[in-house]
């Protein structure tokens, strides 16, 4: 391991998976935590059929507005689908600011507003909270930190450990959106299509799926790190290996060309508004009717399949009908520079 | 929305592909220059789909690993004298230099900040105007031209902090030293597409007419690509060496004349060390005399030791085509993308990592 923290071991990708184990869960030892899911799922005794569910996560992006969205929804987003990554039905969060001296109130007022608006979209309460104010340089604007509470409805069992093999593979839409938005907004890019970020709490999405079928194995959003990132979790998570057709993997044009531009991989790029659920194969279709739907999952797709073989390996088939490993990536994507 | 543009249609990849391995009887060895080449040919799996008679292999089209390591260390002085700012595209953080890296540099309270262009360095410098920042400009003929833009605002605005450590490399010259050197056999290049846009396709005529083999300029999609490949192994076996366009919606015959003058205006055309290749006459961009007062090296002189290369990294033949990654023995053992030896497993151009990433399963 390196012997300072570098700016790559927040990217998600294995440096982030190395520091977690070789870091917090070597000294943080609940059986909760190793479970290593979006969000943590107990039983208060045993007596009791309620499953609770509790995440946090903090929000640190450059810039804090961006196209579709900024750092305010993001951050009532983010908790509120880690939450609905493991089943459970967000109800209350908490909302902390650290906050940089010369912020301009109005930007702040703008980013809470958001935030509200978002709470209520998603159903859910902000009800404590904390605020620091850090001298100039010391924070770079705004710092958020949400977290969240919600219950687990009875008969659900979701966590990254159990997919199965024969499972289906479903996305629920385009990839890459939240990411090249941001990063095009960063480097000044301009595009004659638009390009949004795809921010959203997806509760009401996950509600309407476990509706129309209890069988789903695995939720998760593939945030930071992108598709290519979450399907690894899952695979090494349940040990299985799963296959990914390329071709229907939805990626849109506005993102492909921003992808072109600056040399970033669509299947890296962040997401905010997008989960990968794993299903038995019985509840395929019910489950994807359930999901297009909805306002959220319109564009759902079944992108590949769960398999014995290979354990811990994502298996890609090219549109030219070539396979490679779709691997994590070590560090952060950078833009190319040539 | 529209998915899949015209130039990854899978159906004209496969009559593509059928047309190559009808025309290819003779085993040619092709290189590609650039190192976004490398990483979309590996990307699309098109190593596998290819006839075997038709090899590739990966130039030194990698900015970051060309750079040599006496200049890294240079950097990593730099970065250490007091009050400097060093501002440099994030993969060069993590290339190793003789002592450490300049992330090391910066955990090491060194004020090194990562930038997405020459114009980020350029706000750092306003934002900062006690303090000198060094931006370090490495890039071929297509990041160059942003720099001399940087650096004619910069004078316009009379922003007197702003340095530049002009590492910028020229491509065809390196091609030349690499034909020169004679170690590898080429039979064709694949030209490329970026900064043939800027430059010309008229640049690579050299190619046919001095060196008899013909060039294709290609851009980073499939059949792009696969349509320079097809062009190459067509003039091969017809013996008509030439160059072939195969990126004609962004190449010009001429380039493109604005970012030329951008360059010309502030560069003038001197040596450069490319890791690889050692010194290549002609082949670096030097600022010109009136716009010395941007000059870094000049402004600040550091003293380094000797410098070395990673110990045991094969990185200077990966970059000239002479060893493929898997052939270095401290490949995907020792070295890996979160632990890298050298810059060709650093930098996303890299051809070690585009080995790695994006390996056959
Ligand atoms: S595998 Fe690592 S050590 Fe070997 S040539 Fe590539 S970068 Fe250098």
């Amino acid at each position: 391991m390196a012997k300072e923290v570098l700016l790559a071991h927040g990217s998600g990708g294995k440096l982030t998976h190395d520091l977690i184990r070789n870091v917090f869960l070597k000294h943080f030892r609940s059986p909760l935590l190793a479970m290593r899911d979006d969000a943590a799922v107990w039983r208060h005794s045993s007596s009791t059929e309620v499953q609770w569910a509790l995440t946090t996560d903090s929000y640190v992006i450059q810039p804090i507005f961006f196209p579709g969205g900024d750092i305010g929804k993001l951050a009532i987003c983010g908790t509120v689908n880690d939450l609905a990554m493991v089943g459970a039905q967000p109800l209350y969060l908490t909302a902390s600011f650290i906050l940089e001296e010369g912020l301009p109130l109005s930007d702040l007022e703008q980013i809470v507003a958001s935030m509200a608006r978002t709470a209520d979209e998603a159903g859910v309460e902000i009800i404590t909270g904390d605020t620091k104010v850090v001298d100039r340089g010391n924070a770079d604007q705004i710092f958020i930190n949400t977290a969240g509470v919600g219950i687990v409805p009875k008969g659900v069992h979701i966590s990254g450990a159990n997919a199965q093999p024969g499972d289906v593979v479903i996305l629920s839409g385009p990839i890459g959106l939240h990411g090249l938005a941001v990063m095009s907004q960063r480097e000044g890019l301009r595009f004659s299509f638009p390009l949004h970020s795809d921010c959203a709490p997806l509760n009401s999405l996950v509600a309407a799926m476990l509706q129309a079928d209890m069988r789903i194995h695995c939720l998760r959003d593939p945030t930071r790190g992108g598709l290519a990132t979450t399907l690894n979790e899952l695979a090494a998570q349940s040990q299985v290996g799963i296959e990914i057709e390329e071709a229907r993997v939805p990626i849109p044009e506005s993102v492909h060309a921003a992808c072109e531009l600056l040399g970033i991989d669509a299947f890296y790029a962040a997401n905010e508004g997008k989960l990968v659920a794993i299903v038995a194969p019985e509840a395929e279709s019910a489950i994807l009717a359930a999901m297009r739907r909805h306002p959220h999952g319109r564009e759902t797709v079944t992108i590949g399949h769960v398999t014995a073989a290979h354990p811990g390996k994502v298996i890609l088939h090219t549109t030219l009908g070539a396979h490679r490993i779709l691997d994590m990536l070590a560090g952060a994507q950078l833009p190319r520079i040539c | 929305m529209k998915y899949i543009d015209e130039f990854r249609d899978p159906e004209k990849a496969q009559r593509l592909l059928h047309l190559i391995h009808k025309r290819s009887t003779h085993p040619v060895r092709l290189m590609e220059f650039c190192g976004g080449h490398t990483h979309a040919i590996f990307k699309f799996g098109l190593r596998q789909l290819l006839p075997c008679t038709v090899t590739l292999l990966s130039g030194p089209g990698c900015p970051v690993c060309v750079t040599a390591s006496s200049d890294l260390d240079r950097a990593i002085a730099m970065a250490h004298l007091p009050g400097v700012i060093v501002a440099t595209f994030g993969d060069m953080m993590r290339v190793p230099g003789s002592n450490g890296t300049l992330q090391d540099a910066k955990a090491q309270g060194a004020d090194v900040r990562m930038v997405y262009s020459s114009l980020d360095a350029l706000s750092i410098a306003r934002a900062n105007p006690d303090r000198p920042l060094i931006f370090l400009a490495i890039g071929f003929e297509t990041t160059a031209p942003t720099v001399a833009a940087a650096i004619l605002q910069a004078q316009e605005e009379d922003v007197d902090n702003f340095f530049i450590l002009s590492l910028h490399k020229l491509t065809p010259p390196a091609t030349k030293a690499i034909l020169d050197a004679g170690e590898v056999n080429l039979s064709g290049i694949i030209g490329p597409g970026h900064v043939t846009t800027v430059i010309g396709a008229d640049s690579w005529n050299f190619l046919p007419n001095d060196y008899g083999i013909p060039c294709a300029i290609a851009g980073f999609e499939p059949l792009d690509i696969l349509w320079a490949i097809y062009a190459l192994v067509d003039m091969i076996e017809a013996h008509t060496p030439a160059v072939s366009n195969r990126y004609a919606r962004s190449v010009r015959p001429e380039g493109n004349r604005r970012a030329q003058e951008l360059m010309d205006q502030v560069f003038q055309i001197g040596p450069a060390e490319w890791r690889g290749l050692g010194v290549v006459p002609s082949s670096g961009l030097l600022l010109r005399e009136q716009y010395r007062a941007f000059d870094a090296a000049l402004h600040f002189p550091v003293q380094i030791s000797p410098s070395q290369e990673p110990a045991g990294c094969r990185c200077g033949e990966v970059l000239r085509g002479v060893t493929e990654p898997p052939q270095c023995p401290l490949f995907a053992r020792v070295c890996t993308p979160e632990h890298p030896i050298g810059p060709c497993m650093v930098s996303s151009e890299g051809a070690c990592a585009a080995y790695m990433q994006y390996s056959e399963a």
